[in-house]
C-alpha cells in the first residue's frame, strides 16, 4: 500500500502523532467535562423534559466540534506556514512548496483540526446517548441522566488512565486524578444549586 | 551507452525526513540503487550531508528530484564516476 505508506510517512515527518495525540486528550477532556457539567445542571434542575436535554447535549455537542475543528485547523496551519518558512530560510531560501515538507504542513493541519473537533465530538455522543435512548422511551433501568454521568466519570477516568499510559505513570493514578477533577465540578455545581 | 555509476552530491537537508529514511527514499529509485549517506554537519534546523549513490545506471535528475521532494538541497556534485560505452562518440 504505497499510498498509505506515504501518508505515514508524511505524518511523521510532521510529528502530527505526538500533536494529535495532545489534542485528542486535552479537547476529550474539554468535551467530556463540558457535558458532566450541562448532565449535572439538568439533574439540579429538577423534573427536566428528555427530549429538551438531548437537544441542550446534541447543541453542546456540534458547538463544542465547530470550534475545536475551526480553530485548530486555523491556528495549526498559521503555525505550520510559519515554520515551514523559517525551514526555508535555513535551507538557504530554497523554495520547499513542492516538497514533502509543504505536503505535510497541510496534511498535519487537517488530521490535527479533525481530532481537536472529533474528540469531544465523540465523547460527547457517549455521553449524550443514554439520554438519547432514554428520550425515545427505552427502558434503561436507571434514569438515563444517572447513566449519562457515570458515562462521562468513566470516560474522565479512561483519559485520565491514557494519558497514565503514555507518560509511564501508574494509570490508576493518573485516572483517579482526573476523576476526583471530575467530582470537583460536580460537588462545585452542586454547591451553587443548593 | 554513457552511464553514470557513481555520485556523490553535497546535500544540505532539514532533520525530518531522518538520514535513514533520506537514503531509503532515494534508494527506492533503482532496484540496484545503493545509497550511503554521512552527516558531516548538524545546527537547529538542517544537516549537511554527503550523499553517495552507486547503481549500474544511475538517473541524476531523478535523483535530485527525490532529494527536492523530501526538501534538501543539491549544493554540489563533489564526485562522479561514469563509464563510457561502446557506442560512445568521445
Amino acid at each position: 500500500m504505497p499510498y498509505l505508506r506515504r501518508l505515514l510517512f508524511l505524518l511523521r515527518i510532521s510529528d502530527s502523532a505526538q500533536i494529535a495525540r495532545r489534542y485528542f486528550v486535552t479537547n476529550g477532556f474539554d468535551g467530556a467535562l463540558a457535558m458532566l457539567g450541562l448532565v449535572t445542571g439538568f439533574r439540579l434542575s429538577g423534573n427536566l423534559d428528555l427530549e429538551t436535554a438531548l437537544w441542550a447535549c446534541i447543541g453542546t455537542a456540534v458547538a463544542l466540534a465547530t470550534s475545536g475543528v475551526s480553530s485548530a485547523y486555523v491556528s495549526e496551519s498559521a503555525e505550520r506556514e510559519k515554520a515551514l518558512q523559517e525551514l526555508e530560510r535555513a535551507m538557504a531560501g530554497e523554495s520547499l512548496s513542492d516538497s514533502a515538507h509543504a505536503r505535510a504542513a497541510r496534511l498535519a493541519s487537517f488530521v490535527v483540526a479533525l481530532v481537536n473537533g472529533g474528540a469531544p465530538l465523540l465523547l460527547a455522543s457517549f455521553i449524550t446517548l443514554p439520554i438519547w435512548l432514554g428520550a425515545r422511551g427505552t427502558n434503561l433501568g436507571l434514569p438515563a441522566l444517572d447513566i449519562a454521568t457515570a458515562v462521562a466519570f468513566v470516560e474522565i477516568g479512561l483519559l485520565g488512565a491514557f494519558l497514565g499510559k503514555i507518560s509511564n505513570r501508574h494509570w490508576f493514578l493518573m485516572a483517579v486524578r482526573t476523576s476526583l477533577i471530575a467530582a470537583a465540578t460536580a460537588a462545585i455545581i452542586y454547591m451553587l444549586g443548593s | 551507452m554513457t552511464q553514470v555509476k557513481r555520485l556523490s552530491l553535497d546535500v544540505l537537508k532539514p532533520h525530518q525526513p531522518n538520514a535513514l529514511q533520506f537514503a531509503l527514499a532515494v534508494a527506492s529509485l533503482g532496484a540496484d540503487y545503493r545509497v550511503s549517506l554521512q552527516v558531516l554537519e548538524v545546527d537547529e534546523r538542517t544537516e549537511t550531508t554527503l550523499v553517495t549513490n552507486t547503481g549500474q545506471a544511475l538517473d541524476y535528475p531523478a535523483i535530485e528530484a527525490r532529494i527536492a521532494d523530501l526538501g534538501g538541497s543539491v549544493h554540489s556534485i563533489d564526485e562522479v564516476e561514469v563509464h563510457g560505452g561502446e557506442d560512445d562518440p568521445g
